[in-house]
């Protein structure tokens, strides 16, 4: 069984212990713990089911790379799933259930899956449920949906908040072990801006467990004598519970922090996602031991050996009484010495190799008592929840069981691999280095800056520099390749110096024995978290999946949560065994961002809640917030719609409104339209381009209503130019169109005509403006008192600056109701105050205030057109009968060639009509009107589509606008426009102008 | 007439990591002109006491000042009431230049972000160098804050001055509180 030794556990404060529960069940641990750490003090072998064959799993690594260690943490607005166990640390009151089963952990009816795994080999989804077609979605489909996933979706909102940071320095060095303190003291010492994250909440990695001198001192003095050193830098700034997530162009990099996941109770955000700016990127994120392949390599008590002592070590935590180790290398012999040291049996080493003469690892062993039989091997584990026993045989057979051992953990070591990912993320490329049997990177193609210079140095194991005296070499090489690739001098400083015992020479192992028959193959797991096994790989390989990427997919290798830390090498040398051909040949899959998954939360940052995105808000918005307004998006503005009032329902109050701006007094807000002033000698000409019609001929006062298109002829947008002086005009845009309209202006300036005299500015949010609109708006005027806004003085499409109730204004007489109006602008500081003023002297005239869906009744009334509303981006001016406002005078505007060929001018072209139902009732918005046969598709012929749909309370029945196929042409013909749930609409084609066809209202 | 209004009435918040103010209005006009015209330069540093500010910088002076906005617009501030003088100071002395003023004062909203940690909330909004050495008082930036754009500089080394569109006040000072939310210190600079 796994317990908690009576001594050792270097990172636990035994003066604190801690309660936790898993499954329910309390159990205790102490501060310092991993969930892991504490799981396996408790007994807890087993920690989850696999996710296909729901096989019974336990812990296997002690770090990132843990497979099978998931678990659902936290309740409720803390909840979270598929969380590691390794590095999720012990805090008091942790809460975490195990994932993956049903209906408990001990006890699984889908562990009925691993008796028909022969039944569910690589590939059977997409062989099995593919025929007959059909049943795909409404049987195959569902089923595996649910059955699909590891943990539980949360169900309410996430209770934490979570925030970015954007960070700068010369250069970053990734993970905290010996290699990353020493290239970043390297780096630090020639005056460069440092940063050093490490993924966990120590420094040092893996040094301290395993042991060496740095120059005749023990390796965990060096540790803390280098923070000390660093942390007296000004220049080096130092993070725990920091993991360099991605590395992309120009230096980039995103780190993630863990803030508050060890300690939920304190204040502010959980995660925060660090953007950081790098000169140069030191990748020191250490190497992963590699699993070997052997049947039952996946039953709980099996374990990687360099967490076997991670445990021991750092937590006091045993895995087993009777361990026995099993590898292909020197290095898994130091977990034999952990153990012995515990106190612990190790009753044999099985290590692969077949050496001349014993190692220095060997002899150590055999005077220590431990039996080390060469050239053997594990040919099946013994047990099912737990591990028993192995069967031991001779790893250059087939798998006879030559002695069985019975021990209730194994530790293996298949060598390690360098961390290349982030090496990888921007385009490293690797080379395999045979004598480790690993990918590292190769140092000759590393990711390139915009001036093709290498921005990443690796260091450390992260570079394939596995032994102490390598790593410091290498690590103080790439600190100061580093400070040097950004602009700093790099001292003479001599690098410490590692030392560890010899070692003697790995073995590659890729299968144990090397001719295990199917039976044993079809239970050694390469992927623990999503099931594949060696048969799985070597089936896709017959199948012809040659490309690693497709038997990545085939056999979903690496795909899981882990993505393959622990699979991925044992997978495609696997592979290429099956392939007949070399490891390098078959290649890596790729390496992608982030390193290890982070939180939605971190990614989302502050934009949550009331910061989610912007709303922008008009000065008189409080007041229409207050007085009932339900509001519309337009673009990142928020207007009103309509304001109703008590006992109301929304359709009244657009009804009352648009009734009373015709009959009485409208006040609308539109502050929101696009203001832009354009000033210079060439203002004239460049409008004149701008705008379908002419402007330069616009005399100073005036106003006039203007379309521009896009280079493509289509329209892009409408609104009312006013001429201020010779060279000044003011631009009004639609609400959504000023920044657009903005940049529009700005891009042909600066690209096209950078030669013409033109300035552009933007002061839409300078001005609150007001329409003021129907029969009481002049009397309402004349109330405020302060300038004449008589027929003579101010005539329609015309402006004029003064004074009304002592505000500075600048009153435009236009309308786009038809009615009498105008429109007020105002600074937008005293916006509110104006607005106030109106309501004030509106009172004894009938003033409401108005919202946007009364616009646009108003609008459509008159058969004004409305921009996203008869236009979608493939609308032409002509199409909506504008021609009166295309210039034909002049020689150019933008869109007008575009505008004479031949698909534009094509009569087939659908074309802007007023519609009317003989019923009365209001057409479906967005309709089709259709007409005799059917098209190449079979489908209905289509001969037009509604663009708007109103009630119309002041002619009482429904009216509509409309493109239809030779519309004009066909007045007084009748449509049929199919609506859903089977109703069909009649609608006759009529002038666009419901309403005072003369204009007569606005005229007076 | 009425008195003008700031966006959101001088609204504050100091319970978090940095305090943090709405500031009362402020003179604000948009130059766009040729800043190596000799004309602009003498009508801007009329119109604003200070000298020309290089790329990238502001040069401050109480409320009145200049700042750099690009390679042909200036921002020129000064006191809120003496705007429209000053703007038809600067058009009077610019009649013969091509050259455009306007007022924008009530386009904008201003907040100031102040304390030891007024850096780090900086920091997380806006993707920019603040460290001590890197972003000083005379050092002026537009950029973006979250989502919105918006320009800063800073009065003295622990307090920076926001100006942003007066319609994304609320968003802005929204952000700030978020982002200086009690806690979340970086303990960085």
């Amino acid at each position: 069984m796994s317990t908690r030794l009576a001594t050792g556990g270097r990172l636990l404060n035994k003066g604190k212990p801690l309660q936790f529960t898993f499954n329910g069940k309390r159990l205790r641990g102490f501060e310092g713990d991993t969930l892991a750490s504490a799981l396996l003090a408790n007994d807890q072998v087993l920690v989850g089911r696999s996710f296909k064959y729901h096989r019974p799993r336990g812990i296997v690594a002690s770090g990132a790379e843990e497979p099978n260690g998931l678990v659902n943490l936290g309740e409720d607005g803390t909840f979270e799933p598929n969380q590691r166990v390794t590095t999720t640390e012990l805090f008091e009151g942790l809460s975490a259930e195990s994932q993956n089963h049903w209906p408990s952990l001990e006890f699984d009816v889908g562990a009925i899956n691993t008796k028909l795994s022969r039944f569910l080999p690589a590939g059977f989804y997409y062989k099995m449920f593919i025929h007959p077609r059909p049943l795909w979605k409404h049987v195959y489909e569902p089923f595996i949906r649910q059955s699909a996933g590891l943990g539980r979706a949360p169900k309410v909102p996430d209770a934490d908040t979570y925030e970015h940071f954007h960070f700068f320095c010369d250069v970053m060095v990734i993970g905290g072990g010996v290699a990353g303190l020493q290239a970043a003291k390297a780096a630090a010492v020639t005056g460069a801006k440092v940063l050093l994250v490490e993924q966990t909440a120590q420094w040092g990695g893996r040094a301290p467990v395993d042991g060496g001198t740095v120059d005749g001192k023990p390796v965990d003095n060096f540790v803390d004598e280098m923070i000390a050193d660093l942390e007296a830098m000004p220049n080096v700034t130092l993070r725990k519970r920091l993991m360099g997530a991605g590395v992309y162009d120009h230096g980039y990099v995103l780190g993630y922090e863990q803030l508050r996941d060890h300690a939920p109770e304190s204040s502010g955000p959980r995660h925060r996602l660090w953007r950081v700016r790098a000169g140069h990127v030191v990748t020191a994120a250490g190497a992963i031991e590699r699993p070997l392949s052997f049947a039952g390599n996946d039953i709980p008590g099996v374990m990687l050996a360099s967490a076997m002592r991670d445990y021991v070590v750092n937590y006091g935590v045993s895995a087993g009484d009777r361990t026995v180790v099993v590898t292909n290398n020197d290095d898994a012999y130091l977990t034999a010495f952990a153990l012995e040291n515990a106190g612990l049996r190790v009753p044999v080493i099985l290590d692969a190799r077949v050496l001349a003469t014993d190692s220095p690892a060997m002899a150590e062993a055999k005077a220590l008592g431990i039996r080390v039989m060469m050239g053997h091997g594990i040919a099946k584990v013994q047990g099912g929840k737990r591990v028993t026993g192995v069967g031991i045989c001779s790893q250059a057979g087939e798998g006879a069981v030559l002695e069985e051992v019975a021990c209730d953990a194994v530790a293996m070591s298949g060598g390690w691999s360098p961390v290349v990912h982030l090496w990888s993320h921007c385009g490293g490329k690797l080379v395999w280095d045979e004598a480790q049997a690993h990918f590292r990177p190769d140092v000759d193609k590393a990711p390139t800056g915009a001036a093709g210079e290498a921005f990443v140095s690796p260091a450390g194991a992260a570079a394939g520099d596995l032994r102490l005296a390598a790593v410091l070499g290498s690590a103080d090489q790439a600190g100061k390749a580093a400070a040097e690739a950004v602009g700093f001098k790099h001292t003479r400083a001599k690098a410490p110096v590692g030392e560890t015992p010899e070692e003697a020479p790995m073995m590659p192992v890729w299968l144990m024995p090397q001719g295990a028959g199917a039976a044993l193959r079809s239970k050694a797991w390469l992927d623990y978290q999503n099931d594949v096994k060696v048969s799985d790989v070597q089936l896709a390989a017959q199948e012809g999946f040659e490309s690693v990427e497709h038997a990545k997919r085939y056999t979903t290798l690496g795909m899981a949560t882990d993505q393959g830390k622990l699979s991925n090498i044992n997978g495609l040398a696997t592979l290429a065994g099956a392939l007949g051909s070399n490891i390098p040949d078959v290649g890596t899959t790729t390496f992608r961002p982030p390193y290890t998954p982070i939180s939605m939360g971190a990614i989302a940052g502050e934009a949550r809640g009331a910061v989610f995105q912007p709303i922008r808000r008009t000065p008189m918005h409080d007041w229409h917030d207050a007085n009932g307004a339900e509001w519309e998006p337009v673009g990142q503005w928020r207007r009103p719609y309509a304001y109703v009032r008590e006992g109301e329902s929304t359709h009244d109050a657009v009804m009352r409104e648009t009734k009373n701006a015709r009959e009485n007094l409208g006040l609308l807000d539109a502050s929101t339209l696009g203001k832009l002033i354009v000033k210079g000698p060439d203002a004239g000409r460049f409008l004149d381009m701008l705008y379908t019609n002419m402007m330069s001929t616009l005399k100073p006062g005036k106003c006039r209503y203007g379309l521009m298109c896009s280079e493509n002829g289509f329209l892009i947008d409408d609104g009312v130019v006013a001429r201020i002086d010779a060279d000044t005009f003011l631009c009004h845009t639609t609400t959504g169109g000023a920044e657009r309209i903005h940049q529009h202006m700005e891009e042909w300036l600066q690209t096209e005509w950078w030669d013409w005299k033109v300035w552009v500015a933007n002061v839409t949010e300078q001005y609150a403006q007001v329409a003021v609109v129907g029969p009481n708006a002049r009397k309402a005027l004349e109330k405020l008192g302060g300038m004449d806004v008589s027929k003579e003085a101010l005539g329609f499409m015309e402006w004029a600056d003064g004074e009304l109730a002592g505000f500075k204004v600048r009153v435009y007489r236009i309308s786009f109701s038809g009615e009498l109006s105008y429109e007020i602008a105002v600074d937008a500081g005293q916006g509110q105050a104006f607005w106030d003023a109106l309501m004030v002297v509106g009172h004894d005239l009938g003033v409401m205030p108005y919202g946007t869906e009364a616009l646009h009744i108003l609008r459509a009334e008159k058969g004004f057109i409305m921009i996203g509303d008869e236009t979608d981006g493939t609308v032409i001016p002509q199409d909506l009968g504008l021609d009166w406002a295309i210039s034909k005078k002049k020689d150019d505007y933008l869109g007008k060639r575009a505008q004479a060929r031949t698909h534009m001018t094509d009569p087939e072209r659908w074309k802007l009509v007023g519609l009317e139902t003989l019923s009365g009732a209001v057409l479906p918005d967005g309709a089709y009107a259709v007409g005799e046969g059917v098209n190449a598709n079979g489908q209905r012929t289509v001969i037009g589509r509604v663009t708007s749909s109103y009630h119309s309370p002041n002619l009482g029945k429904g009216i509509a606008m409309g493109l239809v196929l030779h519309g004009p042409d066909r007045m007084g013909e009748v449509l049929e426009f199919p609506g859903t749930e089977g109703a069909t609409f009649k609608a006759r084609i009529v002038d666009p102008v419901f309403y005072d066809k003369h204009g007569e209202k606005a005229n007076v | 007439m009425s008195e003008p209004v700031t966006a959101l009435g001088g609204v504050a918040s100091d319970a978090g990591i940095a305090a943090i103010a709405e500031a009362p209005l402020q003179g604000m006009i948009t130059l766009r002109g040729d800043l190596s015209a000799s004309a602009v330069k003498k009508a801007a540093k009329a119109a604003s006491g200070v000298d020309l500010p290089g790329a990238g910088m502001a040069h401050m002076d109480g409320e009145s000042g200049l700042c750099w906005m690009s390679p042909d617009e200036l921002l020129v501030l000064c006191p809120y009431a003496e705007a429209a003088e000053r703007l038809e100071r600067l058009q009077t002395a610019l009649a013969k230049t091509h050259a455009l003023a306007v007022n924008v004062s009530d386009a904008r909203a201003s907040f100031t972000v102040s304390g030891p940690r007024a850096r780090e909330v900086m920091g997380k909004l806006c993707p920019v160098d603040l460290a001590p050495d890197r972003f000083t008082p005379g050092i002026f930036r537009r950029t973006r804050m979250a989502q919105v754009p918006a320009a800063f500089w800073m009065d003295d080394t622990e307090r920076f001055r926001i100006v942003c569109f007066r319609s994304q006040a609320q968003y802005v000072f929204d952000l700030l509180t978020v982002a200086a939310q009690p806690g979340s210190e970086v303990f960085c600079y």
